[in-house]
């Protein structure tokens, strides 16, 4: 098994630590992991990305242009990513905020309302567990108790009792996930 | 996951700044610039004062950094400094320095695009520079090539043990890639700091105060005496010639039966370690002879490859730098192409792929 994914959206939406929380989660279940972000004078508002790939193997290469999964939260970045999944590959997407949806009828497409389900929990942080819920959903690699391994590991101590709200934002997000044929 | 192991995801920059930690490191001077400015912030985190007793200090520039290695240097003491490219120009002085008194010291590049300022994304373009030396007069240090988190982990043990058995720098030439990028690390148990006298019984050589019983020690670069300078500089050579003998390292991938090798270093290496995969599942048998050691360089396993392949294709994130040498080793054996992309943009496996098909396969007649 090999999962190549890129997560793109704004800076501040919380790309980059839920790269990092699935990384560690995947290390956590005996995976080969790796987690390569966009750096740069990337700032809150500007577009950030990141590459993850879990692996039963050794990775070879950790940069990549070809993805088994998008996870997309922004219109910049579904202009840039959706021809770069690969035929029969996944791509999930906030609605909010695209004003171009997508086009492919290769690959498989899911919205998840993270933004509006983030709102209604009261909390903007959340969003970013939210749409990985929704992956999680459609892509069981890691089980839960290796989430919550990975989120003890990436959170630092101080932040340890916000676990149990990521978590059951992951839940949400399960639950939300739905095709994009059914949007509308 | 086994309870006994040290396991964690680290940035490149963050595993090399434990691992000098761990490898028994006296100090570290340096001075902060993107994308190594990790290894500062780390290391500050990680209030190594406390932990080990290990001496961390942000210097008022690179060219105060190197000075200060110079100096922690010749007391013996294991020290470090590390930057990105701009700031690694302007140690070239200190570097050439270092080599001329002999002095044991490990440095580290995350090779940013040039030339001038350039840019913060990853490039391979200090090749030149690290391999065939930036400062002046005949020197070498040994250069390793990580091309994982893990790597920029073990190289600080091991570029201290062959700093010190040789007396020289080594530097460990990374790039904006493999130092930003998290992947799994496993840590060794930490290693002991030498008193002062370990120190002194190790490395009789070390300026360290006077005693009775010995001559007095002098670590400097200058000798004015023609004839005692030229047999000092035989001494290096000497050195670098039993580096070269001793110390080549490299990773053969799918090497055995390739009809076409891939040449690379760094996170090129792992760009074309896919390229490999793709290739083979096209039927292409293709290798990868991965460079640990960029000095000194493994021209005696070119030259066999090259009698092997049909072609060699050299990945590079410059303007062609490494392949001088690959070409060396071959030797006019076989044809050495090169592909490489600038200003700091990464190739991609599929595009490296292409380049080897089109330089070599579909050009190629069949009798």
């Amino acid at each position: 098994m090999t999962e190549e994914i890129i997560i793109a959206g704004f800076g501040g939406q919380g790309i980059l630590s839920m790269g990092k929380i699935l990384a560690y989660a995947g290390m956590m279940q005996d995976k080969e992991v790796s987690w390569f972000p966009s750096y740069g004078p990337e700032m809150r508002g500007g577009t950030a990305n990141v590459i993850v790939i879990i692996s039963d193997e050794r990775i070879s290469s950790p940069i990549l242009n070809q993805f088994d999964t998008a996870i997309i939260l922004n219109q910049q970045s579904m202009d840039k990513f959706e021809d770069t999944i690969k035929k029969g590959g996944l791509l999930i997407y906030d609605p909010n905020g695209i004003t171009r949806h997508p086009v492919r009828t290769d690959i498989d497409i899911y919205t998840i309302d993270a933004a509006y389900e983030s709102s209604r929990m009261k909390s903007s942080k959340v969003f970013n567990m939210i749409v990985l819920g929704g992956f999680l959903k459609l892509k069981p690699l890691i089980d839960p108790e290796h989430m919550h391994l990975g989120l003890e590991k990436s959170l630092p101590s101080r932040h340890h009792n916000l676990i149990v709200e990521n978590e059951k934002a992951i839940e949400k997000g399960k639950e939300i996930i739905m095709p994009k044929y059914l949007l509308n | 996951m086994s309870a006994t192991k040290d396991i964690r995801l680290m940035k490149g920059n963050e595993a090399f700044a434990e691992g000098i930690i761990r490898a028994g490191c006296d100090g570290y001077f340096g001075y902060p610039i993107t994308p190594q400015s990790e290894v500062l912030e780390y290391l500050s985190i990680q209030k190594t004062k406390e932990r080990t007793g290990m001496v961390v200090l942000q210097a008022e520039s690179e060219i105060a950094s190197i000075h200060m290695v110079y100096g922690g240097a010749g007391c013996g003491k294991r020290v470090v400094t590390s930057s990105s490219s701009p700031g690694i120009s302007l140690m070239q002085e200190g570097f050439s320095y270092l080599a001329g008194a002999e002095l044991p010291c490990l440095l580290m590049n995350v090779v940013r695009g040039g030339p001038g300022l350039g840019t913060i994304q990853p490039s391979q373009s200090d090749y030149f520079q690290a391999v065939k030396g930036g400062g002046h007069g005949d020197y070498k240090m040994i250069v390793l090539a990580p091309a994982s988190v893990q790597e920029m982990y073990d190289f600080t043990k091991l570029g201290f043990d062959l700093a010190f058995k040789y007396r020289t720098q080594v530097m460990i030439l990374s790039d904006g890639a493999i130092g930003q990028m998290m992947e799994k690390v496993e840590l060794d148990e930490q290693i002991p700091r030498l008193t002062d006298e370990e120190i002194i019984k190790k490395y009789p050589w070390v300026t360290t105060g006077k005693t009775s019983d010995r001559e007095r020690n002098y670590i400097t670069s200058l000798d004015l005496n023609p004839a005692r300078h030229e047999i000092l500089n035989r001494k290096f050579q000497a050195k670098f010639k039993k580096i070269e003998q001793n110390e080549v390292r490299f990773e053969r991938i799918d090497c055995d039966d390739a009809e076409y090798l891939f040449v690379a270093y760094g996170s090129s290496a792992r760009v074309c370690e896919k390229a490999v995969q793709l290739g083979r599942a096209k039927g292409i048998k293709i290798g990868l002879l991965r460079l640990i050691t960029l000095f000194p360089f493994p021209y005696d396993e070119v030259a066999r490859l090259a009698k092997q392949v049909e072609g060699i294709l050299t990945i590079e994130m410059s303007a062609g730098q490494m392949i001088e040498d690959v070409r060396l080793g071959v030797n006019g054996a076989v044809q050495v192409e090169h592909f490489g992309r600038l200003g700091g943009i990464m190739p991609a496996p599929e595009e490296v792929l292409n380049v080897m098909e089109e330089k070599f396969i579909k050009t190629k007649v069949y009798a």
